[in-house]
């Protein structure tokens, strides 16, 4: 599965579905109008698997819970703020409070929908879920990575969000959790974040840095990046589709007994950033296109020296 | 006090002396609390629960969405034998299963974790949904709910959508102290109807116009039972 893609990260996840829909009698979807036509047909072979809500998204993840209750493997979807946000107490006392799972799958990740303005961003989903025990994070990067990790979902108990976005990597990497080596230096290390690996790997091009592949941040692999972290010299750069800073935290829980520094990349926190534009723009405003990355790169590793 | 139609059932009875385990009040009455007789009638005379299974997949399904003042469903529990009655003298302690909301994940026939308003409906409503995609069409999910707890937002998503799809299955039962703030005009019951539900509205305290409602099910939409107590009680 290294071939790219053509599917788009949302069409791979409705495929995933409508598959294990036919071999997994748990599996079940709650949607809120978001992505019903997409699944239609599927509708109609199982009509008591798959129920649209309309516009309900807390009552679309208290049926979520109330399913888990009963023993089936809920998939909850909607764009990202409608999902997270909106219904947030409900993903916390419907599932987490109750002891159960479900898969969250959003869709329109931080910036995806530009000309949307702020309604459609939500780029502290994953912090947001941070604030939660036990939760499995997989920020994919490539359609046939979001197939893989979702199938591995589907057929768990333990919940887990799916975070899919319309930025993507050229090829698929991981097919799992844990963090992967892409490339190997002695100048510190850099963690890309699922879709930030493409401007990661553009803006590292040429210096003396380990880069990590990220497609699951929650849990993190410490292990991983200590060992990545001990055999470098011990600078840490976080480049995160999401709010600037999210697992910073867990970087410093990796290294207690490490001396190090951290720069966190991401969407920025200080301000909302009131704009329309395109992707690249946003991106650019982030600091995290390629040449914003390698500008925060260059400036943090020289200042050690 | 509020008069009863209640027999002199001695399980109920001993309800009040249960109860004052955990609020050490011996004057603490069956009318001291708004959801005693609901409980009651539901766990002793309609529900299908077994405290030796209580995990049972056939079982109906009660959820306290009322979380706060929990003791009435404690004793009936106790009453019930889901709960060694050993217990309630440990309650809100920090090591007891017993808190001022319940945790389902404390204490056994506890269905849900329960004390933030409106989440028991729509939790409800994910129930009877999951249990008809397992094929489990003959278990009831019934949940209880205050007045005031209507007024959350994400109880109505539930409602609506619970009407439209005639979830059978499902029965709401409000405990109407008329403590909601701004009030239902028409009525509770009429909200409910308005949406697909069918409803009976009956005295909280009478035990056979409790009993007599809360079987009174139809197979092709929800049931609402109003249950009307003094609004002086807590």
């Amino acid at each position: 599965m290294t071939a790219p893609s053509r599917t788009t990260m949302r069409d791979a996840f409705v495929d995933t579905v409508d598959e294990a829909l036919e071999h997994d009698p748990r599996v079940s979807v709650v949607l809120a109008d978001i992505s019903a036509d997409r699944f239609t047909a599927a509708a109609e072979r199982h009509p008591d698997r798959i129920v649209n809500l309309g516009i309900r998204e807390q009552a679309m993840l208290g049926v979520a819970g109330g399913m888990a209750l009963t023993g089936l493997r809920p998939v909850a979807h909607s764009i990202t703020p409608f999902l997270v946000e909106r219904p947030f107490e409900q993903i916390k006392l419907d599932l987490s409070h109750q002891g159960v799972g479900a898969v969250l799958v959003s869709t329109g990740a931080s910036y995806d929908y530009p000309t949307a303005g702020r309604t459609h961003m939500a780029p502290a989903d994953v912090a947001l879920l941070d604030t939660l025990p036990g939760w499995t994070v997989h920020v994919p990067g490539h359609p046939d990575e979001v197939t893989a990790l979702l199938r591995s979902a589907l057929s768990g108990d333990e919940p887990v969000y799916v975070r899919l976005s319309e930025q993507e990597n050229p090829e698929p990497l991981v097919r799992g959790p844990g963090l992967r080596e892409v490339r190997r230096g002695g100048s510190g290390v850099v963690v890309a974040v699922g879709p930030m690996l493409r401007p990661t790997l553009a803006a590292t091009e040429g210096l003396d840095v380990t880069v990590l592949y990220a497609a699951t941040v929650r849990p993190f692999d410490p292990a991983r990046l200590r060992a990545a972290t001990l055999a470098a010299k011990p600078n840490v750069v976080l480049v995160e589709p999401y709010l600037r800073g999210t697992s910073a935290h867990v970087v410093d829980e990796a290294l207690p007994d490490v001396a190090h520094r951290v720069l966190p990349l991401g969407v920025r926190r200080d301000r909302e950033l009131r704009a329309y534009g395109n992707t690249d723009e946003h991106a650019a405003t982030h600091g995290i296109d390629a040449a914003g990355i390698a500008t925060a790169v260059r400036g943090f590793l020289d200042a050690r020296t | 006090m509020t008069t009863t139609t209640a027999p002199a059932d001695p399980e109920y009875q001993a309800l009040p002396a249960l109860m004052s385990r955990m609020t050490g009040d011996e004057k603490h009455s069956a009318a001291a609390t708004s959801t005693l007789d609901v409980l009651w009638v539901l766990h002793d005379r309609v529900l299908r629960l077994d405290p030796a299974k209580p995990e049972d997949a056939e079982r109906d399904r009660f959820l306290l969405s009322k979380g706060h003042g929990p003791m009435a469903y404690y004793a009936v529990l106790a009453a019930k034998g889901f709960l060694d009655p050993a217990e309630l003298d440990r309650w809100s302690q920090f090591d007891s299963p017993l808190g001022a909301h319940p945790d389902r994940v404390l204490v056994p026939g506890v269905e849900i974790g329960s004390g933030s308003l409106g989440h028991g409906l729509p939790l409800a409503l994910g129930q009877v949904l999951g249990l008809r995609a397992r094929g489990l069409t003959d278990a009831r999910v019934v949940v209880l709910l205050g007045d005031a707890e209507l007024d959350e937002g994400s109880n109505h998503e539930a409602i609506a959508v619970a009407g439209r799809l005639g979830l059978g299955r499902l029965t709401a039962v409000i405990v109407d102290n008329a403590s909601a703030t701004h009030g239902w005009p028409g009525g509770i019951g009429e909200r409910f109807e308005r949406e697909g539900w069918a409803h009976r509205t009956v005295d909280g305290r009478d035990h056979e116009a409790l009993h007599s409602a809360l079987t009174d099910t139809r197979p092709d939409r929800p049931l609402a039972v109003v249950a009307t107590v003094d609004s002086k009680e807590q």
